[in-house]
């Protein structure tokens, strides 16, 4: 066992009980803090297959600022807890059903059939490195980046516009 | 290095983990978490596959994925601060008339 597997085994145990601990935990706070640890361990992924800038734009990006935002809105609302409510109770069952058959799916077209059964070659030591990624971006995406930049103010107007409050309103 | 399909293994995982958030939560900041780690799981197996075929345009597109989910997720938690303030509860249950 190298230390690389030794690492990925420990941290993909990480990254599932912390998924798990989003899914089961009542408390919405926890919900949102064991899915910080969750994206900071997917950096580390990202770090070991090579990209570091994904990796750092996921820390500030995800981790940070998504991750913040949620939490605000959580405390901003008050609605840590909700009561438990039943109107469907064959819900849950199905859901099981649905998603170990989805499970159960990725796991044939991934071990049977070996659609990635691929080896990985070698890492050229610059690939992936922000320098690279920035060339890319400015030269051969400059276009989608721009749309991102339009994308983004959009979204920041729509959020402004749907939480302002009229005058006169409460 | 650790084979590649181990990577693309736990992001089947997680993502079956996000779906199953998405069914069985009620509170819809919960369900927007699940959401949220169903595109993680995506980032990550493309970095994946990125790291076989040796080609950058893969972490490329993870990033334009990074900054659309920032945008989706600004809007959407704007959306259920309104409807918050309409109904005064956030349960999914609850919002099932598109008149507020």
């Amino acid at each position: 066992m190298s230390v690389d597997l030794v690492l990925f085994l420990v941290l993909a145990l990480v990254a599932i009980a912390t998924a798990l601990g989003m899914l089961l935990s009542r408390n919405a706070v926890y919900s949102a803090l064991f899915l910080v640890l969750n994206f900071a361990t997917v950096a580390v992924f990202y770090i070991l297959l090579s990209a570091p800038f994904i990796a750092m734009s996921q820390v500030s990006v995800y981790a940070g600022a998504i991750m913040v935002l949620f939490l605000f809105v959580i405390m901003l609302l008050g609605t840590e807890n909700l009561p438990p409510s039943r109107s469907l109770p064959w819900q849950r069952p199905v859901a099981f059903v649905l998603s170990v058959i989805l499970a159960g799916e990725a796991g044939y077209l991934l071990f049977v059939r070996k659609t990635a059964s691929g080896a990985v070659p070698e890492a050229i030591e610059t690939f992936g490195s922000p320098v690279a990624v920035g060339r890319a971006l400015f030269n051969e995406y400059l276009l989608p980046f721009e749309i991102t930049s339009v994308l983004l103010l959009v979204a920041m107007v729509g959020a402004i516009v749907l939480t302002h409050k009229e005058k006169g309103e409460r | 290095m650790v084979p590649v399909a181990y990577y693309i293994a736990l992001s089947a995982i997680l993502f079956t983990i996000g779906v199953l958030g998405v069914l069985i939560r009620r509170n819809p900041l919960v369900i927007f978490m699940s959401i949220e780690l169903m595109l993680n799981a995506a980032n990550l197996v493309m970095v994946a596959f990125t790291r076989i075929y040796v080609v950058l345009e893969g972490q490329i597109f993870v990033f334009f994925v990074m900054t659309v989910a920032a945008a989706e997720v600004a809007v959407g938690l704007a959306l259920i601060v309104a409807i918050f303030r309409t109904k005064r509860s956030i349960d999914i249950d609850e919002m099932n008339s598109l008149k507020g």
